[in-house]
Order: C-alpha cells, then sequence, then structure tokens
C-alpha cells in the first residue's frame, strides 16, 4: 500500500507518565461499568440489596444462581431471542452488504443520469398506492394500479423530462436516509407488515434492518471503491469479461477490509436495535434487547439476571470487535474522510 | 459430470452457436444482461431504501392529519387538518413539547442580545458580500430558525420556566455532542502519540460503542443509584446520600448524558485516531524544528488536517443524537415528570397512548429539526471545513 511513514517522535518521560494516567483514568471508565456487570451476575438479590459489593470471595460469596436461572429454568425464554438476534442481524447484514456494496459500486463507476421527472412519478405512483391501501384497497390491486399508472404516464411523456440527477445526488439522497428518525416510519412500516401478515416474523425484522442499513454500506463502500485503482478493471473489460464478473473477481477481494469493517458497523447497528424491534415483534421473533428491557418486570429491574443477559448480548460482538479492530478504523475512516 | 458430457455429446441445436446468434439477433441475453449492469447494480438497493423511505413518510405524513377513535367494531381516522400541529405547539400538548415559557434571567437576555447581534451581523455580512438571492433567502432562514431555537431554549432554562421535549433533545445533541468530541479528541491524540501499549487502549476504548443502548441504560441505572450502587461510599461522603439522581430533573439529565458520553466517546476516538495516525509527520517535525509549541502545532497543523473528518464526524454524530430514545426510556422512563423526554421518546409515549395523530406530528417535526439543522450544517459548517483542507 503506502510507503511506511517515518514514526513519531516518542514523547519526554513526563508527558509519558501523564498520558498513561489520563489513559488509564478513561480506561477504569470504559472497565468498570463491565466489571460491575460481571460482578453483579454473581450475586444474590440479598447481595445486590444489602450494599454495594465489590470483590467476589472477599466481601460477598459469588453464586451462580443467575446464571443457572437464565440458562436452565427459563432456557426456551432465553435461547430463542438469542437466535433471533443472531439470525436476524446475521442475514440482514449480509443482505445489506450485497445488495448495498453492488449499488456503491454502481454509483462510484457508472455515471447514472435518471430523469427528475421520472422519480418524481415514481414517488407520486408510491404515494398514489399508499393513499389507495389507507382507503382500505387490496395490497395487489394497489401495488399492481400504481406500476400500470406509472408505466402509462411514462410512457406518453417519454422523452419530455430533461433535468435529470447525478451520482452524488443519488449517494446523498441515500444518506439522508438516516437522517429519518426511526419513530416517524415505524407506525407506517407496522401497518405494512400487518397488511402482509408479517407481524412478528424474523422476516419482518430483516426487511427493516437491511433497509436501515444500506444507506450506511453504500455510503462506506462507495468511496471504499472509489479509492481503488481502476486501471485493472478496465483491462479485464477489454479482455472481454462482464460487469458482474469484473466486480466480483476484481474490486471484491481487494475491498475485503473494508467489507470486514462495514459489515461490523451494520451488526452492531442491527443486533442493538430496540426501536423496530419493540413495534414489530411480540413474542415469537423477539430479540435480545427486548428481553433485556423486559426483565424491568412487575417486580422491579432484576439487575442480577439483567445482568447475565446483557453479559451474553455483548461478549460475541465485543470478540468480534477485538478482532477486527484494525479494520474498522479504517473503514469508518474512508467514508468518513471524503464525506 | 454424466450428465454433462451426454449434453456434449447431443446433436447441436441450430443457431445455438454464440457467434451465429449475435449476428442474427441485434442484440443476445449476454449482451443485454450487460447493457443494464449499471441499473442492476443500483436499483434493488436504490428500490428498497425508496420503498422503505417515501411510503413511510406519505403515510406518516397522512397519520399526523388524522385523529384515531374507537367506533364499534374497529376503529376510525378522522381527517382533523392540522390540528395535531396546533395541539402541540398552543394547546394542550404544549407543556410537554415546547415546556413552559418564563421570561428570561438577565444572563439569559444578555445571551439573546449576543447571539441576536452576531446573527444580524452574520447576515449583513452575507448580504454585503458575495452571497446573494436564494443563499442569502437560506441564510435568512437558518438565522431565524437559529435565533427562535435560542429564544426557546432561553426562556425554558429561565428560572420559572421548564424545558419541553423539544429543548430536552437539543441539550442532548449539543452537550452529548460536544463533550464525546472533545473527550474522543483528547484521547485520540494521547493514544497517536507513540507509546507503548497503544493496541491495549485502542481495543478497550472500542468496547462500549459495542453494547446496546438498552443495556447500556440498565448498567447505568445500577451505576446511578446512590443506595446500592458501586459509588455509594463516595455519596456518603459529600453528603449526598439521599440524594437521587433520576429524581431531580438535571440529575436525571446528567445521567442520560452521562451514559450518552460513555457509548458514543469510542466513534469520535477511533475515527479521530485514524485520521491522526494518517497525517504525515514531517509538517510537525519541521514545525517543532523551528521552535513550535506543542499547543502551536495542534492549532496550526494538526487541527487543520483533521478538520474535515471531524467536521463528518460531528455530522454523523449529530443526525444519530437526535434520535436518542432506549437510554431514557430506559434509565429513566423520561421522568422525573417529562423531564428526560427525547422527542423520539415522547412520540412513543402518546402512540402508546393511542394518540396516533399526535404522534406522527411530532415525528414530522422532529424529521424538520433534523433537516434543518443537517443542512444548515452541510451548507454554513461542512462545506466549508472539508474545502478549507
Amino acid at each position: 500500500m503506502r510507503p511506511a511513514r517515518r514514526r513519531r517522535a516518542a514523547p519526554s518521560p513526563a508527558a509519558r507518565a501523564a498520558s498513561y494516567a489520563v489513559l488509564g483514568c478513561w480506561t477504569c471508565v470504559v472497565l468498570f461499568p463491565l466489571y460491575w456487570l460481571a460482578v453483579t451476575s454473581l450475586k444474590t438479590p440479598i447481595d445486590v440489596f444489602g450494599g454495594p459489593f465489590y470483590l467476589p470471595f472477599v466481601d460477598f460469596h459469588p453464586t451462580l444462581s443467575a446464571w443457572r436461572y437464565i440458562f436452565v429454568d427459563l432456557r426456551n425464554d432465553t435461547l430463542r431471542p438469542y437466535a433471533n438476534t443472531v439470525v436476524v442481524a446475521t442475514t440482514s447484514s449480509v443482505i445489506a452488504l450485497v445488495l448495498g456494496s453492488a449499488a456503491a459500486y454502481g454509483l462510484a463507476r457508472f455515471p447514472y443520469r435518471p430523469r427528475l421527472g421520472a422519480i418524481l412519478l415514481l414517488g407520486g405512483c408510491v404515494a398514489l398506492a399508499v393513499v389507495a391501501l389507507s382507503l382500505s384497497v387490496p395490497l395487489p390491486a394497489a401495488v399492481l394500479g400504481a406500476a400500470a399508472v406509472f408505466a402509462a404516464v411514462w410512457a406518453l411523456t417519454r422523452g419530455r423530462f430533461r433535468r435529470s440527477v447525478t451520482n452524488d445526488d443519488i449517494a446523498f439522497w441515500m444518506i439522508s436516509q438516516r437522517i429519518l428518525p426511526p419513530v416517524a416510519v415505524v407506525i407506517p412500516v407496522y401497518v405494512l407488515f400487518q397488511r402482509l401478515h408479517l407481524l412478528d416474523t424474523r422476516t419482518a425484522l430483516v426487511a427493516t434492518y437491511v433497509a436501515s442499513n444500506l444507506p450506511i454500506v453504500v455510503w462506506l463502500m462507495r468511496d471504499y471503491f472509489r479509492s481503488l485503482p481502476v486501471e485493472l478493471e478496465e483491462c479485464a473489460a477489454v479482455d472481454g469479461a462482464s460487469r458482474y464478473r469484473i466486480f466480483w473477481s476484481i474490486v471484491l477481494p481487494p475491498s475485503v477490509p473494508g467489507l470486514v469493517a462495514t459489515f461490523l458497523f451494520v451488526l452492531v447497528f442491527a443486533w442493538n436495535e430496540y426501536l423496530f424491534a419493540l413495534f414489530l415483534t411480540s413474542a415469537r421473533a423477539q430479540t435480545l434487547p427486548l428481553t433485556v428491557a423486559a426483565q424491568n418486570a412487575t417486580r422491579g429491574p432484576q439487575w442480577w439476571y439483567m445482568s447475565v443477559l446483557i453479559l451474553i448480548m455483548i461478549v460475541p460482538v465485543i470478540a468480534m470487535a477485538i478482532a477486527l479492530e484494525r479494520y474498522m478504523a479504517r473503514g469508518l475512516l474512508v467514508g468518513a474522510v471524503k464525506g | 459430470m454424466a450428465l454433462r458430457s451426454d449434453e456434449r455429446r447431443g446433436p447441436p441445436l441450430r443457431g445455438a452457436d454464440p457467434a451465429v446468434r449475435a449476428a442474427r439477433a441485434p442484440e443476445g441475453l449476454g449482451a443485454r444482461l450487460e447493457r443494464w449492469s449499471p441499473w442492476a447494480f443500483l436499483l434493488p438497493a436504490a428500490l428498497l431504501v425508496l420503498l422503505f423511505s417515501l411510503f413511510p413518510l406519505v403515510l406518516s405524513l397522512y397519520f399526523s392529519l388524522v385523529r384515531l377513535t374507537f367506533a364499534p367494531g374497529g376503529f376510525r381516522l378522522t381527517f382533523v387538518g392540522l390540528a395535531n400541529y396546533a395541539t402541540l405547539l398552543a394547546g394542550t400538548g404544549r407543556q410537554e413539547f415546547l415546556g413552559v415559557l418564563a421570561s428570561p434571567s438577565p444572563p439569559g437576555w444578555a445571551a439573546l442580545g449576543l447571539a441576536a447581534a452576531g446573527l444580524a451581523w452574520w447576515l449583513a455580512r452575507a448580504a454585503g458580500g458575495a452571497v446573494s438571492g436564494p443563499g442569502l433567502l437560506g441564510r435568512a432562514a437558518v438565522a431565524a430558525a437559529a435565533g427562535a431555537g435560542l429564544w426557546l431554549v432561553v426562556s425554558t432554562l429561565a428560572p420559572h420556566g421548564r424545558p419541553g421535549s423539544l429543548v430536552v433533545t437539543l441539550i442532548y445533541v449539543a452537550a452529548g455532542v460536544g463533550v464525546e468530541y472533545a473527550l474522543g479528541l483528547g484521547l485520540a491524540l494521547l493514544c497517536a502519540q507513540r507509546l507503548p501499549g497503544r493496541r491495549f487502549f485502542r481495543v478497550v476504548f472500542l468496547l462500549p460503542m459495542m453494547i446496546t443502548p438498552v443495556g447500556i441504560a440498565y448498567l447505568f441505572r445500577m451505576l446511578t443509584d446512590t443506595g446500592k450502587g458501586p459509588f455509594t461510599p463516595l455519596w456518603k461522603l459529600v453528603g449526598l446520600s439521599s440524594f437521587s439522581w433520576v429524581n431531580d430533573p438535571w440529575g436525571a439529565r446528567a445521567a442520560v448524558l452521562i451514559g450518552d458520553v460513555w457509548q458514543w466517546t469510542p466513534f469520535m476516538f477511533i475515527v479521530l485516531l485514524a485520521a491522526l495516525e494518517s497525517q504525515p509527520v514531517e509538517p510537525v517535525e519541521a514545525a517543532v524544528a523551528d521552535g513550535a509549541s506543542g499547543w502551536q502545532v495542534f492549532r496550526h497543523i494538526t487541527f487543520p488536517a483533521i478538520l474535515p473528518v471531524s467536521s463528518t464526524l460531528v455530522l454523523i454524530r449529530m443526525i444519530e443524537a437526535f434520535k436518542i430514545v432506549d437510554l431514557p426510556n430506559v434509565l429513566t422512563s423520561g421522568g422525573p415528570g417529562t423531564a428526560t423526554e427525547s422527542l423520539t421518546l415522547h412520540a412513543y409515549v402518546i402512540w402508546r397512548a393511542l394518540d396516533l395523530g399526535g404522534s406522527a406530528a411530532i415525528a414530522y417535526i422532529l424529521l424538520l429539526v433534523v433537516t434543518v439543522a443537517a443542512v444548515s450544517y452541510v451548507r454554513l459548517v461542512h462545506r466549508r471545513a472539508v474545502e478549507a483542507a
């Protein structure tokens, strides 16, 4: 890649000591809450309410009863949300990565000039379908009707629209979708899945998470692809390779670091997502954040169970973050610098 | 394998030879696929995002104009025009949404006066300079929005006022993003030095970002408990053992902010660190050789170099911070009263009370606020920061 840079000069001993002091403080700030979580998961209710005890074996007797309760007594109520979270988060992240990096590649390499009129027309037709739906027209009829209107108007006015939008406009529109507060979207999405009889299914969650994570993937990967040299692709095109083949065997392999970082990023979003899961699932497709939140039951928050749940929830992502930390910074940086 | 060789041995179909077919038909399937490949790359993602943004937006707008009532055998949506917005801005929802307005205190008046003077000067300079037409109009709109927002903040924070969910959200965004950026930058500067064990700090500092906000909220509920939490001896020492963070409005807001800062400082840290490490060292070395102090190096070399990244980071965090909901919901349930309620939480609370229209109206106002904030930030700060680099 780049030629090796010269190393920075080492700081003076005094500066070094001060730096370590500050960094050590922040390490405590980060790690103490996690330590407290681990300690609390080993406590009985009496230990928790008896006052703060800090060291297992020293000022209280650790027990695995909370762990046993979560994994043995509540086995299915823990493992089902866990399986849901794993399946929904990984599936949605993989799909978002595939669709998003394809779109990002398109935006990085081909000039798109869609007519503004066509886009507005499409928007109008979607609005029409929504109005029809809210007047309780059945879904297939509404979709087909809107599609027919779109096709008819498009055919009639073909070639009259002059103004078109550019790649940058499309990319900005994509990322501007992150501005949409989920709360403005969630009730209509609820109604949509209700109509499709998909409420409380993993499919609904996967579809929602793919849509909400796609803009991030497109934004990060577009800049990544733009930073790759284009000559190799041109050579392959001269040799007769198709665009799909070029993308698969020439563009994707060197992009693995960016893909890994982006994947980790969207995976964490999907893994921890709360609001959509709260609205769209109730029992069967419930994910872990809801299980954690539900521990604040009628008897008040049960810290010992909650600590176990939070711990088993964060261990996989933390393990991944530690393993992939190098990729993470670079992948994020590329997107942020160009943005 | 057997199947394949059978196929090979079979008699060749007429026109199956690709060359022959290409010569006969103007465009084969392969060529057509190739010609449409740009759209095949873009459209699946674009259509999905379009569907999930446009459809809900249209439906939400519709919901914000109706009222949900229960009729025998189901429910009915009655069109009420802008009544839901009027309720929030001037009617019964006003206390919770805008807050209680009071006449500002003397420092508040001073801040308002200063801000008004600043905005006027900024507009006058723009009018006298190269900016004209739509640009000037946009600036006037931004100035008006900023002035109105500031007036709202000052008058609800006055002695007898009480901030509503709009102002609370603005406080979360401004204070949270500011503190996170400052902390993240400081830690990144320290970690960018040549210190043994840097990798340990990098990995540890990254961790909070990975944790679900719901979990963080419970975690900080445990930690801020003054009776049984780990810091109880400390509270006893300073005589605050009967003080409850979550029962004091500002204490509760501080608890939410601390949780938010704990979670999102890593995001600032990790990207700023990567930006710092990708800077060349030669200009710094030259400046040091010329006798520049550490502050001068930072002010004139390091900071300008990371300004574009900083600006993007602040933009991203600002947009995300407006959506804060999990932390106040779990940590304080929006309380005491509605003191820690963010706009999203407010919308959720009144949705749960079956006020569909009011909830959609809040969501729309939030969308408007975020859009105005993001667009003015991009136009006025971000572009300049990127161009300056």
